[in-house]
């Protein structure tokens, strides 16, 4: 029998502290399926954490998560993926990274992916050998080789030059519109207009706003995330 | 007594004769070494990758005996297999007293902590870095284990020689458990040590220079590695 879908996900009074601090103050959010839901924040919000949380990857201190009557745990972490900030690869070919996440006898759909994210000439080449778009479209391709209902992207454009960023945000479109639900994480305030259905605006630890983008870039109803989309900066303490 | 240079021209001569007794005493050393490196490796790398991954009560505890177990004396280690195999020890019924089996236990014991310690430190590291994409993928302990030795097999590659230099260069434990019996247990270490005792130099000299060839060849042989993984940048 087919397992029901993740979404709808509510998320109510998610609270989280580390290091003696509170960073997640009582986050109330719900995700609907479909989709590109953008987090935006300036430095130190909670974006990467709340993103950490809703993976499975955190444990909040209290609050309820609910991911369509389901509880957080292993699997409903085993349906979604992460692509992180600085993608951490094995020590490995290209190729074999792949390998490492699908079933085996799966070189079709290996060498598929490596077409989709373009490393197919690429497959031998040791995966820490390559540059950092090249290194990220890889994690992108091996997260969507689990395919997972929901894809967590925790500025994954951070560090790479605007071609790089470009690439990589093509490839989340085209997950967008073949059915996977996006979760994206940037500061970026052009990206996010570009990419987002919706925009969920964390401040000090708190879901300020969650409104869809057509809304929120012309009107936001914050200060603070004025004060982001306009680039003047936003402290978070 | 023979000089030091007539001892080194008999020396040089019986290496390159292929003396029959240098020569089955070098083999046996290098069974001896090599099969309680392979038990060694057997015991210490999934425990040294287990106290890596795992959480548990007493782990710092257990690192740091661990990590004191490193420098276990070897003549202490013999003593305490010879007791467990001599005759009146739990373990006489087996005979394996002044057998190459006892050494290869002696020895077992001897490096199976180092191989452990410095695996549990490699693969500690390794996990750090890989362990939040790990627990992305949702995978098993187990999975993430064989996952880290396979990523890691350069540095633990390293540890295992490590661990078989320390056997090959030992005398003390052997020496108590194995008897030094010719023909039978006696391995270079302790050949160098008794022919020295008897004033035949050019028999401990040949087999030093043998003994000192397998340390240079293995640590040859653990550049080789650590630049091959360089060059191919897994490391």
């Amino acid at each position: 029998m087919a397992e029901p879908p993740l979404l709808p996900l509510t998320l109510r009074g998610v609270r989280l502290s580390r290091g003696g601090a509170d960073r997640l103050h009582g986050v109330d959010l719900d995700l609907a399926p479909g989709g590109c839901t953008v987090v935006m924040g300036p430095n130190g919000a909670g974006k990467s954490l709340l993103l950490k949380v809703l993976h499975g990857l955190e444990t909040p201190g209290a609050g309820r998560i609910d991911w369509n009557g389901q509880a957080p745990g292993p699997a409903v972490t085993r349906r979604q993926a992460m692509v992180f900030q600085a993608p951490v690869l094995l020590r490995r070919s290209v190729a074999a990274n792949l390998d490492f996440v699908l079933p085996r006898h799966a070189q079709a759909r290996r060498d598929d992916l490596l077409a989709h994210v373009g490393l197919s000439d690429k497959a031998a080449t040791p995966a820490r050998r390559l540059s950092g778009g090249e290194q990220q479209r890889l994690a992108l391709a091996r997260a969507l080789a689990t395919e997972p209902e929901i894809l967590f992207l925790d500025e994954p454009t951070a560090s790479l030059d605007p071609a790089a960023c470009l690439q990589i945000e093509r490839l989340v479109l085209k997950a967008r519109a073949a059915g996977t639900r996006i979760v994206f994480v940037t500061h970026n305030a052009g990206q996010a207009r570009r990419l987002a259905d919706d925009v969920v605006f964390l401040h000090r630890g708190r879901v300020v706003e969650h409104s869809p983008a057509a809304r929120f870039f012309p009107t936001p109803a914050t200060q603070a995330a004025k004060d982001h989309i306009e680039g003047r900066i936003v402290l978070s303490h | 007594m023979q000089d030091f240079g007539s001892s080194f021209a008999l020396a040089f001569r019986l290496v390159l004769s292929g003396d029959a007794d240098l020569i089955e005493i070098v083999l046996l050393s290098l069974r001896v070494s090599l099969s309680a490196a392979a038990l060694a490796c057997a015991i210490g790398l999934p425990l040294g990758a287990l106290i890596a991954v795992a959480r548990f009560r007493g782990r710092e505890a257990l690192i740091v005996v661990l990590n004191a177990l490193m420098g276990l004396p070897p003549v202490v280690v013999g003593l305490v297999v010879y007791l467990q195999l001599s005759r009146a020890g739990p373990l006489g019924f087996l005979g394996l007293l002044y057998t190459p089996t006892a050494m290869i236990l002696a020895q077992t014991i001897l490096i199976a902590p180092i191989v452990a310690a410095l695996s549990r430190q490699v693969l500690q590291d390794m996990h750090g870095e890989y362990d939040e994409q790990f627990r992305s993928l949702a995978l098993t302990r187990g999975r993430a284990v064989r996952a880290l030795l396979w990523d890691a097999r350069f540095a633990l590659v390293t540890v295992a020689l490590a661990g078989f230099g320390r056997a090959v260069a030992e005398v003390g434990a052997v020496i108590i458990v194995g008897g030094n019996i010719d023909h039978l247990t006696r391995v270079m270490t302790t050949a160098i040590a008794l022919e020295t005792s008897q004033g035949d130099l050019s028999m401990a000299l040949a087999l030093g220079i043998v003994l000192m060839v397998l340390a240079l060849g293995v640590n040859a042989v653990v550049q080789t590695v650590q630049l091959s993984a360089a060059r191919r940048s897994h490391g």
